[in-house]
């Protein structure tokens, strides 16, 4: 089964941001909308490259993510760095690590 | 130093110009990523792991006080207070803004810096030995010619889309801290058998996945050809360079395709056709910018040596720093300072804001103004007087920044690696903390001498861990991270490539292996033999059982 | 496609031959490297002129000879960044003494315009009807260069040399 985020960096200031449920894109992980099928990954998508488009983001691509204990993290680690901050730099740790 | 005449001045200001227009474009819509990705490039700007990143030339590693103060600036005010030093003597902010950065490359040719060409498939920032002008072993200074070269390469109409990426460096000494043998074109400066100065042109080095080592095109190019001679192989590779392949589009694989006595005979023959010409370097433009280069005003001797004679005898602390991070300096009275980025536990080549504007101030203070960046990510005040290396020293160390491992074991070089770079493998950075602590006794170090760690987070090797005397390579096992160990790796006048011991260790494992390793060179070296003279006397076999012995 | 020449758009008369097409009686045509090679006898003899196309992996070696009678050069970039077409376009105009038009044709940026003039190109095949106001604007972005190139303007060198041969 599949379980995906999409993901970009914003035009302007190059954040790593996610594409929330309202269609807006946010900093936090833990808002980002999950895609549990092909289709709504594809939906995702399209959304996030009209986006692109339109400026608001960067290079936008769908991550693997599982849900562990009721929360949601990125399969690969590099996504997990990504998503998280650089881990030697704990003072850049980003909110919406979740549960 | 060299500074901007009006040319200079007139040419870095209509670059960042033009940038703030390519930007603008970008940001209204008239340019898609794609078209904007190769014009940011050319200006040193990535879109990386987080954000966007800005790489910042220093070219030939020099920088004032003033510039230095900027830089700690720009960190503070566009970026999140700190920058990195990277293996190209140049600095990395991890966090600039897209729409700010037109301003920041505003304020950084304020103080005569820029970003031209620090990525794209031209011409790199071209890198020269951190001690030129102050080392004992130099012939010239090797900055007046890389000034030259940076000025004729900047912006260069035929040579800006070349196949891939162009490194050249140069060094005037015959101790080779360059690394002048792993880069696209390396120079030596050279006296020929009349005693006339001019270069060895050495071609095709290189790191990366396929590692080389340079050969020789022409043993002596006069002065005066420097620049024809550079565009003959420029023309050469542009041409006949792999486009067909990234992975072997660097020159060195077109030396390695064709064979060297092949690519010799194209370059001559080009060179045949362009030398003479417009290309001549004028002998007044050489002295110009000799002139900037000239040596500070140096007090005489004095008491110096014997001040800071007296100063090491008194103080144990001291006296292991000027041990392992002052060098000999060509001047009597004075030293070179180096200034070690590798606290215990540190980001090798990260410096705070506040440490750069202590530097600043230090440099003002000590040194005549001047700065070194060094390829191993490293700081040098290459103008020290000798009786003043103690308070310097205390100084230094107030800020955290008078770590006495230069050269030893915890100075390690390491990518950005996975917490910074988008196209790395595993992480960089926690080895090389993780190793600094574990050999954090200095007692310890200084028994083990010499010897040169590098990290890289992937095969691009920005790490160098090819010429690590011990190089350590971040591999991706099924999403596990997981390091590859060589070994007998050199950057210096007897360069060569490191050999894969075995199997790699997980991030768990490493760190005791690098630590059997040295524990078997301890127990079988003889006396005076550092590390990499152990290696070569007694190969691969005796690290190789106790690493791997048991299973 | 419009021809972007002198930094105006203009009218392309020249008419691209592919290398099965018969020649036309009269009218400038294009023609492949190869096409030249094979035919240049008869090519040469035609009332009307001639041009030949190469591709980015064509050296301008093997037009050398034949420049006096070629009133055009192509020279084809299949990708923005494949630069083989700058050394190319300074060895025909510096080397080999070509004066008629060079024309970059393929994938070209605006903001290569000023690399590719520089390197002695004079006509573009450009697909963007801003593409004067853009020639306008790369052409004004810098005043001086530190290269000497195929579009004689005096490197930053050679003027600082002039200067200090005047002081003298
Ligand atoms: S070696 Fe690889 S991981 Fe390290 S900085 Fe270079 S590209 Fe990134």
């Amino acid at each position: 089964m599949i379980t995906q985020v999409v993901t970009a960096n914003r035009l302007v200031d190059g954040i790593v941001v996610f594409l929330a449920a309202d269609g807006g894109w946010s900093e936090r992980f833990d808002l980002a909308a999950v895609s549990r099928s092909e289709e709504a990954s594809r939906r995702l998508l399209g959304i996030a490259e009209q986006a692109e488009a339109d400026r608001v983001v960067v290079a936008p691509y769908l991550i693997d993510v599982r849900e562990e204990d009721g929360a949601v993290r990125p399969v690969r680690f590099r996504e997990h760095i990504r998503a998280f901050g650089p881990p030697v730099h704990p003072q850049f740790a980003r909110p919406g690590a979740g549960a | 130093m060299y500074r901007y005449d009006e040319f200079d001045r007139t040419f870095v200001d209509q670059r960042v110009a033009q940038f703030r227009d390519q930007v603008r474009r970008r940001l209204e819509g008239e340019l898609s990523e794609d078209e904007f990705r190769p014009l940011r490039l050319m200006n040193g700007l990535y879109l990386q792991l987080h954000a966007y990143m800005l790489r910042v030339a220093v070219p030939y590693g020099t920088l004032s006080a003033a510039q230095m103060r900027k830089l700690a600036h720009i960190a503070r005010r566009y970026d999140r207070g700190y920058g990195h030093f990277t293996t190209r003597q140049n600095i990395q902010y991890n966090w600039p803004k897209l729409s700010e950065t037109p301003d920041l490359l505003d304020e950084l040719a304020e103080v005569e810096m820029h970003a031209i060409q620090t990525s794209g498939n031209c011409i790199r920032n071209v890198t020269a030995d951190q001690f030129a002008g102050v080392a004992a072993d130099e012939i010239e200074d090797p900055r007046i010619y890389a000034e030259i070269i940076r000025q004729w390469s900047s912006l260069h109409p035929e040579f800006s889309f070349l196949p891939r990426k162009f490194k050249v460096a140069v060094t005037g000494a015959t101790r080779d801290r360059a690394a002048v043998k792993v880069h696209d074109i390396g120079l030596f400066i050279r006296r020929n058998a009349a005693g006339e100065v001019g270069f060895e042109v050495v071609v095709g080095g290189g790191q990366g996945r396929t590692p080389m080592i340079a050969k020789t095109v022409r043993s002596f190019v006069e002065k005066r050809h420097l620049l024809s001679y550079l565009e003959a192989i420029m023309r050469v590779y542009n041409q006949f360079g792999r486009r067909d392949n990234k992975f072997k589009a660097r020159i060195k694989i077109l030396v390695h395709e064709i064979g060297i006595e092949e690519f010799t005979r194209r370059v001559e023959a080009e060179w045949a056709e362009i030398r003479d010409g417009v290309l001549d370097l004028p002998a007044d433009e050489v002295a110009r910018i000799h002139a900037y280069f000239a040596p500070p005003a140096y007090e005489p001797e004095g008491e110096a040596a014997a001040t800071l004679a007296r100063q090491r005898l008194s103080d144990p602390a001291f006296n292991a720093w000027v041990r392992s991070n002052a060098v000999a300096h060509k001047q009597p009275g004075y030293a070179i300072a180096n200034i070690s980025l590798k606290p215990e536990g540190g980001v090798p080549g990260d410096a705070t804001a506040e440490q750069m504007d202590a530097v600043a101030d230090l440099a003002e203070q000590y040194s005549f103004s001047e700065i070194r960046v060094t390829h191993e990510q490293n700081l040098v005040l290459p103008d020290v007087r000798q009786d003043a290396l103690y308070e310097l020293w205390q100084a230094l160390d107030a800020q955290g920044l008078a770590t006495p491992n230069l050269n030893l074991v915890t100075d390690i070089i390491a990518c950005p690696g996975l917490d910074y770079c988008s196209l790395a493998n595993a992480r960089s950075i926690p080895i090389a903390q993780r190793l600094s602590r574990r050999f954090a006794d200095l007692k310890r170090q200084h028994d083990i001498g010499e010897l040169r760690i590098k990290i890289s987070g992937c095969i691009n090797a920005c790490g160098h861990h090819h010429v690590g005397h011990i190089g350590i390579l971040g591999v991706d096992r099924k999403g596990e991270e997981y390091y590859q160990i060589t070994l007998g790796g050199s950057a210096d006048e007897d360069a060569a490539i490191g050999k894969i011991i075995g199997p790699a260790f997980s991030s768990a494992e490493v760190v005791d292996a690098l630590e059997a390793i040295v524990e078997t060179y301890l127990r079988v070296r003889r006396e005076g033999e550092r590390f990499i003279d152990t290696y070569g006397r007694v190969g691969a076999e005796p690290f190789k059982e106790v690493l791997y012995a048991a299973a | 496609m419009p021809l972007l020449k002198d930094g105006r758009l203009v009218e392309d008369p020249w008419v691209p031959l592919a290398d099965e097409d018969p020649v036309p009686k009269d009218g400038p045509v294009l023609v492949s490297l190869a096409r030249w090679q094979a035919e240049r006898e008869i090519l040469r003899v035609r009332p009307a002129p001639v041009g030949v196309r190469l591709a980015s992996d064509d050296s301008a070696e093997a037009l050398a000879d034949d420049l006096a009678d070629v009133a055009l050069v192509a020279v084809d970039f299949p990708a923005f960044a494949d630069g083989r077409g700058y050394s190319t376009a300074r060895l025909l105009r510096e080397r080999y003494g070509f004066t008629g038009e060079l024309r970059a044709v393929g994938n070209i940026l605006r903001d290569q315009y000023l690399f590719l003039a520089r390197c002695g190109f004079d006509a573009f095949e450009v697909s963007d009807a801003r593409a004067p106001e853009a020639w306008r604007a790369a052409m004004a972005e810098f005043h001086n260069f530190y290269q000497p190139a195929a579009d004689g303007y005096a490197s930053i060198i050679a003027l600082r040399h002039r200067r200090v041969a005047a002081a003298e």
